[in-house]
């Protein structure tokens, strides 16, 4: 007879609220099979759990059921006292009376009658729970960094430090992300080149890092401690070892007007390339789109003028195969693009502002490269259009931003800052220049951020107009920008040789198919979604999976370094053990039922049902049964509901517990 | 949002049996958000789509339920790589059979609620549970059961022919 203790959680009033939870207490107190039912106030809290654990030795319980918030929440926490008081930790089921009950309903007796059938399901449960032993797996002390922005460099140089080889791989020919396009950096005004380039050299450098730039993730299989990466290592068309980086092929090229997308399409490149002199690695990649070589079968002189040979026009994608033991994932950001939906995405531009049409209404990355010392124009302000410098100009912020109608509603944190940066560095190269930006508000929360934004306004004497831009065109050589400065009530006109947009930070596009490879959840927008929005927000809801910078939300650099290491600090944590615990809900397989027809083999995707043979003592064969390797199941237990003969069970999802929940009701 | 609460006849009992990624998370995103969605629902949880049985359904429609949502992650979105496609295949197949023995496949219903849709989830019960409201309660298991006091006796001539030809 099973001694059930169950305990109800008032969560402060979040649950007593709405429940009556004496009464839950009072009625479950009354079921067969319960020996023991209480109230408390903050179950989780350090009380609380002693009053858990000397309950469970006090009345000798034999299962545990406790009535308090969502499982995703606590379970975990319950489970460790429980198993602290010496009782398994599989005997102890929660009932979610708070997410699925307290908090969506308001009549308090509709759901004190909800919580109690809640709590009685997961009595009839907790009494077919059987005891579960941990499993533990090898991990694997080798880490993916995906993405090579700031974010993944700061991560893997991190974990790298700490003498665990780092596997990075980058999509793009070079390292740097947004990073390395800035011209300088707020609150400071550091040069961003002069404090990023070192750091991509020395992950270049780095005993324990490997680096595979133009490379992308195709498939990720296994778990926490043990994940196979199979990486698409594009083909470059330059063999990397032999290259030794003299340029001399891109001098070479006889294609040269190919838009530069490091330098937002401003300057030109050759189709042999490296995207910007300071790229690491310092290998060239031939744009096969526009070679000649490939195109028409002609030309070929890169190869010809390369000394060490290293052109290699048969070069094709490879596949390689790394097993780690943790991802951390820093894929970053894309700008909002006003003027067309982009291949893959979601959110259309709304196609206002004259984006797209107007060619000096330019967007805040395309101003950077134009600030940019390394840019196309050596850092001097000039219009796209003319090469004038511009005398009036005009930033317009919250472009696609906090527009809910448009399809973003999040702000995207950093543009505030950017702006006024940019007033700054405008106001640093055309001194008799002015600039003007309409703004909804201003959001500079962050160490000396409003100081430099006030300073932007007091030193540099940039001119804030709150309220929005209602029509933009082009009036000659100008561009006419009307709006409203709704803190005076009047129209404003301003005749503008430039407008910058400050346009919204949304994720990579691409991002869900990379999250559907690594099984991590995101949202609406595609940003990644972290396992705790506050308690836990570097770890991916499935384990071994770590998320850092504006992939999972829009951030500046101070955070998404701050980001970068923490996540770095988990894998650590991780690595600093030998051997992984792993939660036993894995399948198994009742060998005296099973036929051997092998239909869960067919249906597991991790490949983790085996044949497995029955011998009598004399050898002979007697059947072929499955066999599921406990440290490959993932534990979906597709098999279970596959299985003709009901002859596998996944261990905390059996028949006999899901049946009884059923009956209970 | 203190909405009137208008007091029904019938209220129907729906079951929902859901994955613990994405609907069990989104239904706890409906909490956190504090929305308000009728209190007929019992969530089931399972790891995945996939281990869902389809006689879990039966079992819940024999148990007195007047409705029943199945509920995982979106196509493409599963955490086991591919249970809900499994799942998906396996209910429409189910439900036909579902629909043979008689059961209005009005009273069943396949949906995708992500963690992140607190609000479909929302949507998705509230709807279900105003359609089997309308539709008033399931009786043909009951009624099914009381007929299936059976005494063990052959008492149909073609049973007694059957039982004899053995």
């Amino acid at each position: 007879m099973s001694r059930i203790g169950v305990f109800v959680c008032h969560c402060g009033e979040n649950i007593s609220r709405t429940v009556d939870v004496e009464r839950v207490a009072a009625q479950v107190g009354k079921m067969p099979g319960v020996a023991f039912a209480t109230d408390y106030k903050y179950m989780c809290s350090d009380p609380g759990q002693t009053l858990l654990k000397k309950t469970i030795q006090e009345q000798k319980l034999s299962h545990v059921v406790v009535a308090a918030c969502s499982p995703r929440m606590h379970e975990k926490t319950f489970r460790k006292a429980v198993e602290a008081a010496g009782l398994n930790p599989y005997l102890c089921e929660m009932a979610n009376i708070r997410e699925h009950c307290s908090w969506v309903h308001e009549d308090k007796q509709e759901a004190t009658a909800k919580a109690i059938e809640i709590v009685g399901m997961l009595v009839e449960r907790v009494k077919k729970n059987r005891v579960l032993p941990t499993i533990t797996v090898p991990v694997t002390k080798r880490s993916l960094v995906i993405g090579g922005g700031i974010a993944g460099i700061q991560a893997a140089l991190d974990i790298a430090d700490c003498g665990h080889e780092v596997i990075l791989v980058e999509r793009e020919p070079s390292i740097g992300g947004h990073m390395a396009q800035l011209s300088e950096t707020f609150p400071t005004l550091d040069c961003s080149q002069c404090i990023m380039t070192p750091k991509m050299v020395d992950v270049a450098n780095h005993p324990k890092i490997t680096l595979y730039s133009y490379s992308e993730i195709e498939q990720v299989d296994g778990y926490i401690g043990n994940f196979q990466v199979t990486i698409r290592r594009k083909a470059r068309s330059v063999d990397e070892d032999k290259c030794t980086g003299c340029g001399i092929c891109m001098e070479k090229c006889p294609v040269k007007k190919i838009p530069n997308k490091f330098d937002c399409n401003l300057g030109m490149r050759p189709a042999i390339y490296v995207p910007f002199p300071q790229a690491v690695p310092n290998t060239p990649v031939i744009d096969r789109d526009n070679c000649i070589k490939f195109k028409t079968g002609k030309c070929g002189l890169c190869q010809k003028v390369c000394g060490p040979g290293a052109v290699d026009y048969e070069q094709e994608d490879r596949l390689v195969v790394e097993p780690v033991g943790a991802i951390v994932v820093a894929t970053g950001f894309d700008l909002y693009t006003i003027d067309e939906k982009p291949k893959g995405s979601m959110i259309k531009g709304y196609g206002e502002f004259g984006h797209g049409k107007i060619p000096d209404v330019i967007d805040g990355m395309t101003f950077e490269r134009l600030a940019s010392a390394s840019g196309p124009t050596g850092g001097k302000i000039l219009r796209p259009s003319d090469g004038k410098e511009p005398k009036q100009i005009v930033f317009i912020q919250c472009i696609g931003s906090r527009a809910r109608e448009k399809g973003i509603s999040y702000c995207s944190k950093v543009c505030c800052m950017y702006t006024a940066k940019h007033t700054m560095l405008y106001h640093h190269k055309v001194h008799d220049g002015q600039a003007y930006v309409f703004f909804m508000d201003a959001r500079t929360p962050g160490k000396a951020y409003d100081e430099f934004w006030r300073r932007s306004i007091e030193e540099e004497e940039a001119v804030y107009i709150r309220g929005m831009v209602s029509r933009l065109y082009q009036k000659g050589d100008k561009i006419v920008v009307m709006g409203s400065d709704i803190a005076v009530g009047v129209q404003v006109e301003i005749e503008a040789d430039m407008v910058v947009l400050a346009t919204a930070i949304q994720p990579r596009t691409g991002a869900d198919s990379l999250a559907q490879k690594l099984g991590i959840s995101y949202d609406k927008y595609n940003f990644y979604s972290e396992a705790h929005a506050k308690l836990r927000p570097v770890e991916c809801a499935t384990a071994g999976i770590y998320l850092a910078g504006a992939c999972q939300g829009p951030k500046d650099i101070p955070d998404t370094v701050s980001q970068a290491s923490a996540a770095a600090a988990k894998v650590m944590t991780l690595f600093a053990k030998d051997k992984l615990e792993r939660e036993p809900i894995v399948a198994r397989v009742k060998e005296a039922g099973c036929v051997g027809c092998f239909a869960c083999k067919k249906v597991c995707a991790y490949g983790a049902v085996e044949e497995k043979e029955i011998r009598d003592r004399q050898g002979n064969l007697i059947k072929v049964v499955a066999y599921v390797n406990p440290g490959v199941c993932g534990g979906c237990g597709t098999c279970q509901a596959t299985c003709p003969s009901k002859s596998v069970e996944l261990d905390g999802y059996t028949d006999e517990q899901i049946v009884a929940m059923i009956e209970a009701l | 949002m203190h909405s009137e609460k208008t007091k029904h006849d019938f209220e129907p009992k729906i079951i929902a049996f859901v994955c613990t990624w994405c609907t069990y998370a989104g239904a706890d995103l409906a909490g956190t958000s504090r929305m308000q969605y009728p209190a007929n629902v019992r969530v089931l949880k399972f790891p995945c789509t996939g281990r869902i049985d389809p006689v879990f359904i039966l079992k819940a429609f024999q148990q007195g339920a007047d409705g029943v949502l199945v509920s995982g992650c979106h196509p493409g979105d599963c955490h086991y790589i591919a249970g809900n496609f499994h799942a998906r295949r396996r209910f429409a197949a189910f439900r036909k059979l579902l629909e043979f023995v008689g059961v209005d496949l009005e009273r069943l219903q396949f949906s995708w609620v992500s963690a992140a849709e607190g609000g479909k989830w929302v949507e998705v019960v509230t709807e279900l549970t105003e359609k089997v409201r309308n539709m008033g309660p399931m009786t043909e298991f009951k009624e099914l059961a009381l007929e299936e006091q059976w005494s063990g006796t052959i008492d149909t001539p073609e049973l007694k022919e059957a039982y004899n030809a053995i």
